[in-house]
Order: structure tokens, then C-alpha cells, then sequence
């Protein structure tokens, strides 16, 4: 008995160890240093109200910190997944000075009598190459996140919020947790960290309505199906803050709301 | 004068009531808070805060700092990650204390009303508690799977200890010295050790097998160690097989609690092993010694890394060898531990007006003894001697890892060494260990400042230890008080023949006695 569950695990990490070999020989994530990250999780449930839609792009004045190298040199499985050494992704810029990675959400002005639209798929955060994707994300309160390790490595995964109850969990080998973890509080942002690779880390806004998105590669950002109403929209960035801006929003219309961070 | 935080007033001192089920039986007790209240702010608002946010007066005298109860992040629960912890989990953090911490159990210093009311009064520090659709559930705990100690068992847990990644942190030996070890940290940024695992009587909740279980299952939230319970539903390993890690962990700590012996016997041999692995040392007796904070001299150091060391000793005719061990996650100076140290002083007050920036420290063990031999019970001053009245010391550095120095020191801060001293080392860094043997001739050219070591007295020694990856070097160090160290004399011929000639001698009279009673008693008949 105790043979065939060995047998058994042991015929696991032989599988683990050969689909990772496929996964890096077939599909090479692209992940060059300073690359944009996987598409940030778009709020699909935005899309099928009508309302008010909010648009803009995102970018920084000065120069942007470089972000450290990171040394994977002890993770053979995560550095083979890079043609260059990799960074961490603190500040992911685009061409002319655009921002990625920054959460976009209406702070306040959402009325009373609004009703959410129920919230779609719940998002999925994956654990590939030692570094989360997405980096930046949002979630529904209510929504569930599902917890997937793609590197067949030991991570832990740990959720460090105030307003929402912090989780630790330990993920040894390519799965998905079995049990997706709960937000139950609005909260900007819940820092999400492994303590097992220092450098790995990444943030979910925990919204009660739909109205929030994350900048892609290009800076821009849209937030649509708003009611007629008078909003602070917040912009946060790992790095640089939070800038407000106050958008006031009759009918249908679609307003620019542009966001300029200062690089120190 | 320490001036006192404005003391908020809490209008929470409404006393409520709920159910307890502790040991089965489910019973109202009404809980206090406002009888609490007083209880905290005597005993517990000097570490915790008025305000329960782990800001006390004494806060920043201590790694890990206390719990900021503000959060409702608590390490010690039979809940699932993530959950509150129980009424229960609670209290047996109050009763038991934090072991390797400096909360100390209450079980003895507070009845049961004021613990339990002062348990209530914690909870109102945070909103979490109030929150009806919070989980406080304890997870359903299996018993253990017997044969926990056979060899079987152990290669079992083994084998998951390196498969769930707990060397990642913990190391291939368990000494907390694995790769991610510079990098922990708690949800605060307060540096982190991972547990030493041959250290149990430290764990945080215990050092039993079922209470490392316990945390295999639950996590310790707020800190870097994960809840493993999502793998057994996972199958990535069965609960049997989980058992199997806790157990293997319990079995690199000593079976009890290792007893502090004052008096170190260093057994006499045919020759001395002068290498640290030496298969002769494994069958010598081990004497365990604690040691704290250097808290006395400024600067003061109230996290020392290195908690106590392990000695054996043994002498020749004419020489003697001492080796010291001792856990140490790091091999100093070694740069990944720079962010650490940075740490380490951001979570301490700092005798200095200016914070010190980390350094490149290397490791240094000192052993210490008188010039001489004392003649009454005074000893001179344990920490380091003074002025007046040095100290002989052997010091060792990991730096010069094959070389120790002799010398006096006269104080924390001077240590002269002396030229041309007889003393050699060597020493062995494995996997979170030091090991070092000094040897060094029994009889001193010097008899003025280098003690001579005889036989048949109680030789005065004391130790300090230095964490240079833990920002240790000069005052800021790991020290002990006082011990002794006796070398165990040659047994003289004498002592194996009197107890023979005793007996012939005693049989020789009593036969004596008895043929003089015999001849009476014949000669008696006779007549």
C-alpha cells in the first residue's frame, strides 16, 4: 500500500517534471525584461450595462526606476522559461512614457440604488516562471480567486489584507487549488506575495460594483457602463502612488480621464 | 520618566455573553470587558499597546515584536488559514505562552476570571470578531498514525519534508538556514526566522507532534509558514503521510527539553579529537547552555540569534579539547543577509541616537574563564570581567575559521590578546551548524594570565556567541552566566584495591568470631 502511494507520487513529479519540459519547449511565455505583462483582467461584467463609459491612458513624467534582475539562478524551472535574465515588474512602461499596471476604479460617487450586475467568471491568478500573472488585477467582493501553479515548483501564496481576511497557502507542485480564496471587503489594494521567492508579488483591487480596470501595455484603461452621476476615480500604481480626478458623467457619454504619475 | 500614550477611552466595556465548549461541556461563562480592560492595561498594554496595535513601551525591544491585535492575525489557531482563531486558540496562547517569544504563560500569574476576561477585551480590538459571518471553526484534527518514531516512518516524512518545499525555508537539516531564509519576513516587514526545527521547546504553539501537525495544517498566519491542508484534498499527499512530516521534525529535536547542568565534565582519554567531526565526540555527553541579550552594557541587544550552545569536553594528561556547537542559519559575513539585518534594526530601538547601517559581520564564538583557578566562591565579573579584574577568553571568528586567539579581555569592549598564546582551532560550518574545537596544553607558561587547567576544581567558563548575518558584532551579542568545568581525574590504584582488602579484612574477623564461638562452645560441652 504504502509502495503504490509512493509509486504513485512519484509517477506525479515524473509527469510534472515532463509537462514542464513540453510547456517551455512549445510555448515559451513571452517574457522579455520589461515586457508588458499578461492582458490585465478585464471586468467582463462592465461591458453589458449601458451607461457612461470613462477612457484614458496613463503615464509618468521623469525616468522610471529600473527594475531589479532577479536571480532565479536556484529555480532552474522558472529561469528556463526566460531568454534573458528576467525583472521584476514595479514600473512596466510602454512607448512614450505609458503606464501598465496601474488600478483604475471609481472611488466614490456610485449611488446608493445602484444595483451590481452580477459578477462574471471569477479570475484566475497563475504562478508561471516565477512571477504572477496577471501582476495587477481586480476583483468582485463576493468573487472567489482560483489559485494556479504552473511551474511544478514549491510556492506559497500568501494574502496579506486588512479589511479582508489574510490566507497562506502552500502550493508544491503544478495544480490549482482546490479551494478558490474568498474577498469579502472592499480593499485597495490586497498585496499578494510568495515568501518563498522574495520577489514575487502582486495586487488585487477588491471592488463591490464593476467600475474598475487595469492599464494595459499602452497606458489606457476603460471603465464603461456608469450611471449619470459625479465620481472620484482613483488611479494607483505600486510605486507611484494615487492621483484622483473627479469625472462627471450624464447619459451615455464617454469622458477622457487621463493619469500622469511623477517618476522621482 | 517613559511618557505615556494618550489612553484612548473604550466605550466597548459592555459585558456580553456567549457560549463556551471547551472540554466538552457547553457552558455560559460571562466574559468582561471591562473587567479585561483592567487586566490589559496592567499586564499585557507594555508590550501589546493601550491601543492593542503591538506598540507597546517594550515593543521595540523584542523579534518577533507582539502581536498588533488590531488585525486579528494570529498565528497560533486550530482554524483554517485565513480564519479567526477560537475562543479556545486564544486562551491557550494566554495560558501557555509563545515559546522562543517573550510572551510567557498566564496559566500561574492570573485566574481563570481574569484570563478569560482579558481574552474578551482582545477581541474588541478588532472589528473581525463582531463580524457574525466570520468562520471560527476548528479544523477536524485525525490522531496520529503510530510507529511515528521507527525508521520506516521517519524516511516517509523525510521524503514529504523535501516534496511540500519545507527545506525552501527550513533547510536540507531543518536548522532554518534554507535558501529563502534572508528573505522572510511578516505581514509587517518585521524580520522573520524560519523555526529552527532541532530547537522544539521554541515553537511558537508547541513543540508536540500533534501541535506541529497542527501548524502543518492551519499555517501560522501573518508569518511566511503556509497552510498545507489544501494538499491532503488534493491528494498531493495523504493525511497518514502528513503525520509522517510532523513526526519526522519532531525527531531532530532532542526527546526532552535539553536541562541546563552547571558543571561540565570533560572525561579523561588516551588522546584528544582535534577534528569538530571526530567520531569520538558522538559518545561523550553534550552539556547544554542557554543564552540571551547582552542587556546590561550599551549598546544593548535584545535579539540575539544564536540561542544556546552545545559543549563537550575532554583531557589528556596534559591537554585539553572543548568543542562548542551551535545553530546558525547563516555562514557570516554572507551579503543575501543584508536586507535582513536592515530589518533587524528597523524593529529594535537602537541605543545609538543614529540607526547603525548593516555591515558584513563575520560569526564569532567566545569562551570564557578566570586567570585562575578562584580559591573562594567569588568569580570575576561574568560579563567580560572589568578594568580591575580580567578575564581569560578564547575567541574565534569565522573569518580565521582554522585559528582561535587568546587573550584577556577587561570589559565588553577591550580584549587584548596575547602574543604568542597556545591555542589552536578548527571548525566545521554545516548545513545551519558551527562546530569548533579549541585545544589547547593543561599547563600555562603563564600561570599569571592564562589559566592552568587542573583537575579535581571547578573551572569557571562562560560563553558568548555573535550572529554577524543578525547585525551582531561587538556588545550586540549572545552571552551566558557562569558555569563550571571539572576535569575528571585519573582514578588512583588505590580506590579499586581498598574495597577488596576491606571485604577480605571484614571476612577475615567474622571468621575469626565464629571459630572463637565454635571453640567456646565445644570446650563448654566438654565439661
Amino acid at each position: 500500500m504504502k509502495v503504490r502511494i509512493l509509486s504513485v507520487v512519484g509517477s506525479m513529479f515524473l509527469l510534472t517534471v515532463c509537462s514542464k519540459g513540453n510547456q517551455s519547449n512549445a510555448a515559451p511565455p513571452a517574457a522579455e525584461p520589461g515586457a508588458p505583462p499578461a492582458p490585465a483582467a478585464a471586468p467582463a461584467a462592465t461591458s453589458s450595462a449601458a451607461g457612461g463609459t470613462v477612457t484614458g491612458k496613463i503615464k509618468f513624467t521623469g525616468t522610471a526606476p529600473r527594475n531589479p534582475t532577479i536571480d532565479m539562478s536556484d529555480e532552474a524551472a522558472c529561469k528556463a522559461k526566460y531568454p534573458t535574465a528576467p525583472t521584476e515588474e514595479n514600473v512596466v512602461a510602454g512607448p512614450a512614457n505609458a503606464l501598465a499596471n496601474v488600478f483604475v476604479y471609481v472611488k466614490s460617487g456610485v449611488p446608493a440604488s445602484y444595483t451590481a450586475p452580477a459578477p462574471g467568471a471569477n479570475p484566475v491568478i497563475d504562478q508561471n516562471g516565477c512571477r504572477y500573472h496577471p501582476h495587477v488585477f481586480g476583483i468582485r467582493v463576493g468573487q472567489t480567486l482560483q489559485i494556479k501553479n504552473s511551474d511544478g515548483i514549491l510556492h506559497n501564496i500568501k494574502a496579506t489584507g486588512k479589511a479582508n481576511r489574510p490566507f497562506n497557502v502552500s502550493e508544491p507542485t503544478t495544480m490549482t487549488m482546490p479551494a478558490p480564496r474568498p474577498f469579502s471587503a472592499p480593499e485597495v489594494m490586497v498585496k499578494l506575495e510568495c515568501n518563498v521567492h522574495g520577489w514575487m508579488n502582486a495586487y488585487v483591487g477588491v471592488r463591490p460594483d464593476p467600475f474598475y480596470a487595469v492599464s494595459g501595455p499602452d497606458g489606457s484603461f476603460s471603465i464603461s457602463g456608469l450611471p449619470p452621476g459625479t465620481y472620484t476615480i482613483e488611479a494607483w500604481h505600486e510605486k507611484f502612488g494615487t492621483q484622483t480626478a473627479t469625472v462627471t458623467i450624464a447619459g451615455t457619454e464617454s469622458k477622457t480621464q487621463n493619469f500622469t504619475f511623477a517618476a522621482h | 520618566m517613559i511618557p505615556h500614550a494618550p489612553k484612548i477611552v473604550l466605550a466597548l466595556s459592555v459585558a456580553f455573553a456567549f457560549p463556551r465548549t471547551a472540554h466538552g461541556a457547553r457552558r455560559t461563562i460571562v466574559q468582561d470587558t471591562s473587567a479585561g480592560k483592567v487586566v490589559y492595561q496592567k499586564w499585557c498594554a507594555g508590550c501589546h499597546g493601550d491601543n492593542g496595535a503591538g506598540d507597546g513601551q517594550a515593543a521595540k525591544r523584542m523579534i518577533p515584536p507582539p502581536r498588533d491585535f488590531t488585525g486579528a492575525v494570529y498565528q497560533i489557531r486550530t482554524t483554517a488559514s485565513g480564519e479567526l482563531p477560537t475562543d479556545a486558540d486564544l486562551l491557550r496562547s494566554i495560558d501557555e505562552g509563545l515559546g522562543g517569544t517573550a510572551m510567557p504563560g498566564w496559566k500561574n500569574r492570573l485566574s481563570d476570571r481574569e484570563r478569560r476576561d482579558v481574552l474578551a477585551y482582545i477581541k474588541t480590538f478588532s472589528t473581525f470578531f463582531a463580524d457574525t459571518t466570520q468562520h471560527r471553526t476548528p479544523l477536524k484534527f485525525s490522531s496520529a498514525p503510530g510507529g511515528g518514531t521507527g525508521a520506516d516512518a521517519l524516511k516517509v516524512g523525510r521524503q514529504f519534508y523535501d516534496s511540500i518545499g519545507c527545506r525552501k525555508c527550513h533547510g536540507d537539516q531543518g536548522r532554518g538556514d534554507g535558501p529563502s531564509a534572508p528573505t522572510l519576513k511578516d505581514d509587517a516587514g518585521h524580520p522573520m526566522f524560519a523555526a529552527d526545527l532541532h530547537q522544539n521547546w521554541r515553537f511558537n504553539g508547541g513543540g508536540t507532534v500533534e501541535d506541529i501537525y497542527h501548524r502543518l495544517r492551519t499555517g501560522l498566519d501573518g508569518t511566511p509558514m503556509p497552510s498545507f491542508s489544501d494538499l491532503l484534498e488534493q491528494k498531493f499527499l495523504s493525511d497518514e503521510q502528513l503525520w509522517r512530516v510532523a513526526q519526522y521534525v519532531r525527531s531532530l529535536s532532542p526527546d526532552k527539553t535539553p536541562e541546563v547542568r552547571d558543571v561540565i565534565h570533560a572525561s579523561l582519554a588516551e588522546g584528544l579529537p582535534h577534528s569538530p567531526d571526530d567520531s569520538t565526540w558522538a559518545k561523550m555527553d553534550g552539556y547544554w547552555f542557554p543564552l540571551v541579550g547582552q542587556v546590561i552594557h550599551k549598546d544593548r541587544w535584545f535579539a540575539p540569534a544564536v540561542t544556546g550552545v552545545w559543549v563537550t569536553a575532554v583531557h589528556t594528561k596534559d591537554s585539553i579539547a572543548l568543542r562548542v556547537t551551535w545553530d546558525d542559519r547563516s555562514h557570516s559575513p554572507d551579503s543575501a543577509w543584508l536586507t535582513h539585518i536592515g530589518r533587524v534594526f528597523a524593529a529594535l530601538d537602537s541605543d545609538d541616537s543614529t540607526h547603525e547601517q548593516p555591515g558584513l559581520w563575520p560569526d564569532q564564538l567566545a569562551v570564557q574563564f578566570p586567570v585562575a583557578i578562584p580559591t573562594g566562591m567569588e568569580r570575576p565579573y561574568f560579563l567580560m570581567g572589568s578594568p580591575g579584574g580580567p578575564v581569560y577568553q578564547w575567541r574565534w571568528t569565522s573569518t580565521a575559521p582554522a585559528a582561535a586567539v587568546a587573550g584577556l579581555a577587561r570589559g565588553v569592549d577591550r580584549f587584548d590578546p596575547i602574543a604568542g598564546a597556545p591555542l589552536a582551532a578548527q571548525s566545521v560550518y554545516d548545513h545551519g551548524q558551527w562546530r569548533v574545537v579549541f585545544t589547547r596544553a593543561l599547563a600555562s607558561a603563564d600561570t599569571a594570565s592564562q589559566l592552568p587547567f587542573r583537575s579535581g576544581r571547578a573551572i569557571p567558563v562562560a560563553f558568548f556567541a555573535w550572529d554577524g548575518s543578525n547585525g551582531e558584532h561587538g556588545t550586540r551579542m549572545a552571552v551566558s552566566t557562569w558555569y563550571f568545568l571539572a576535569l575528571d581525574e585519573p582514578v588512583p590504584a588505590r580506590v579499586f584495591i581498598s574495597p577488596v582488602l576491606a571485604m577480605v579484612l571484614t571476612l577475615g574477623l567474622g571468621m575469626l568470631v565464629v571459630w572463637r564461638a565454635q571453640q567456646k562452645t565445644s570446650y563448654r560441652r566438654q565439661q
